[in-house]
């Protein structure tokens, strides 16, 4: 198996730890990663806030690079908004062959040429689809036995497009999970939102939604996510919405291939829990041979 | 340092807010009411208006009046209105083309998040790819607060701590996607 990885800007900044535990996992099941030479930003949520047009040709410009490349891969996007902004470019210019040449054209003062004819897939796709919950099982040395996990799906890799699981009741989590000795936290908040930008552009609002998520995921263990908006957005507003709310929450908010390489016995350095901004010492305690850590 | 750009001041517009309403409306024609939009929004609580109600505004009324409501900025993307709305229509993208008109028109009262987003466009403009700590110092000083950018919040502090961001000081210059943008500006401004 072999893919085409477009990281994006979080995963080079604030989402480090998910590229790092994202290409260890990986690695670790046998899949090759050819990183896209030259990528630049997808244009996350703030191109559509600004221009139409460059919330298309931004996209564009990674997929056209894919293009140029041999073999016929997949491009493989770890996160939510990257995914979806690639994922609208490969679904519109089917349907609007004008806004193809108007992408066109802006793609010409990189010398590129988009052509419709790469594939975007999100992380959670190729984990759930593409490489199977025994292939997974088989790889764990030390199962995470009793961890309740609550997984957490977020917005951008389920809507619009139902591309690899149901939009409003996601579930593709599920088996990974099982094959790593977790539990399933059951809740119906995994497909809920974040908030996304709102943390920043209207507080009042996103600190709402962060608060509710965190409140329903009270009893599990830990959160699992395979966004850095989401991630971000429930890990690092805890102390604010604790505030808010009068109580305190201490939730641990991982990347989903950071449990994995936990189970799989991956090394720190792989998975890189140091770099998340709280997993409270609770949490590791209750990791099967925290013992011998 | 000035601000790369003045937030909530008009420069050059091209089109007025009326005009740019035009394709947001004939989109929604076919909305007969039914409140799914809004049943399903989870940020319909904070909105002036619901998401239903916007459309009716929208549909009755002239374009002034709908760039006084929050409702479209207090939009998440979530896309739970458009995968539920029975007239499938794309309701998220309507959303984003009134942030659209309200930055390209620099609409005062929503500088907040059209202050945030162009940030995040100039610092692309500039490098490429985002660079966050730029990005949330040019959100600031575009807000006129450059008494807090993001390395003095406790958030950012955090960060940085991780080395996951540093320090930058925003630069000017060359961009590395200056054709790109100009090019992109031209082409829409020409439709
Ligand atoms: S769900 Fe669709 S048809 Fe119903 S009120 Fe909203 S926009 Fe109109
Ligand atoms: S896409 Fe925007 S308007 Fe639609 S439900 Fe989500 S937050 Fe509300």
């Amino acid at each position: 198996m072999k893919y085409i990885y477009y990281p994006g800007c979080s995963l080079e900044g604030t989402a480090l730890e998910y590229n790092i535990s994202t290409k260890s996992v990986l690695g670790a099941l046998g899949v090759k990663l050819v990183e896209l030479d030259d990528w630049t930003c997808c244009g996350a949520t703030a191109a559509e806030g600004t221009s139409h047009l460059l919330s298309f040709a931004l996209p564009a410009r990674n997929i056209a690079l894919a293009e140029k490349m041999k073999g016929d891969l997949d491009v493989l996007a770890p996160c939510s908004a990257c995914y979806l902004n690639l994922k609208r470019v490969e679904r519109e210019i089917v349907l609007d062959p004008g806004l193809l040449k108007k992408i066109n054209q802006v793609l010409e003062t990189e010398d590129l040429v988009l052509k419709g004819k790469r594939k975007t897939r999100h992380l959670l796709d190729v984990l759930s689809s593409d490489i199977s919950a025994r292939d997974i099982a088989s790889a764990v040395v030390r199962p995470v036995n009793g961890l309740r996990i609550a997984p957490y799906y977020g917005c951008q890799c389920l809507r619009p497009y139902a591309v690899f699981d149901d939009p409003e009741k996601p579930r593709s989590m599920e088996p990974i999970l099982v094959s790593l000795g977790a539990s399933v936290y059951e809740w119906d908040m995994g497909g809920k939102c974040c908030g996304a930008s709102l943390m920043s552009t209207a507080p009042e609002a996103g600190i709402k939604l962060v608060a509710g998520i965190l409140d329903a995921a009270q009893d599990a263990d830990a959160v699992v996510t395979v966004c850095p908006m989401c991630q971000m957005n429930l890990e690092a507003y805890q102390r604010r919405a604790s505030k808010m709310r009068k109580t305190h929450y201490a939730m641990p908010i991982l990347y989903l291939p950071q449990l994995m390489g936990l189970a799989m016995g991956l090394t720190d350095e792989q998975i890189r829990l140091d770099l998340n901004l709280c997993v409270p010492d609770g949490f590791l305690h209750k990791l099967p041979d925290a013992q011998a850590v | 340092m000035k601000p790369a750009f003045e937030a909530g001041r008009p420069h050059g517009a091209s089109k007025n807010l009326e005009e740019r309403l035009e394709p947001v409306r004939k989109m929604l024609l076919p909305c007969m009411q039914c409140g799914t939009c809004s049943g399903s929004c989870p940020n319909a609580w904070a909105m002036d208006f619901s998401p239903r109600h916007l459309w009716r505004l929208l549909l009755t009324r002239n374009g002034e009046e709908i760039f006084k409501s929050r409702t479209f900025v207090l939009c998440s993307t979530c896309y739970s209105c458009t995968l539920r709305c029975p007239r499938g229509l794309p309701l998220t993208d309507a959303m984003s083309m009134l942030k659209q008109a309200a930055a390209a028109e620099n609409v005062r009262m929503h500088r907040r998040s059209v202050g945030f987003y162009k940030s995040f466009m100039e610092s692309v403009r500039r490098h490429g790819r985002v660079r966050e700590m730029e990005f949330m110092t040019l959100y600031f000083l575009s807000m006129k607060n450059p008494a807090i950018p993001l390395r003095f919040t406790p958030l950012g502090m955090r960060l940085m701590a991780k080395r996951k961001v540093s320090f930058e000081i925003p630069s000017r210059g060359m961009g590395r996607l200056d054709a790109f943008f100009r090019k992109a500006k031209a082409v829409e401004d020409q439709s």
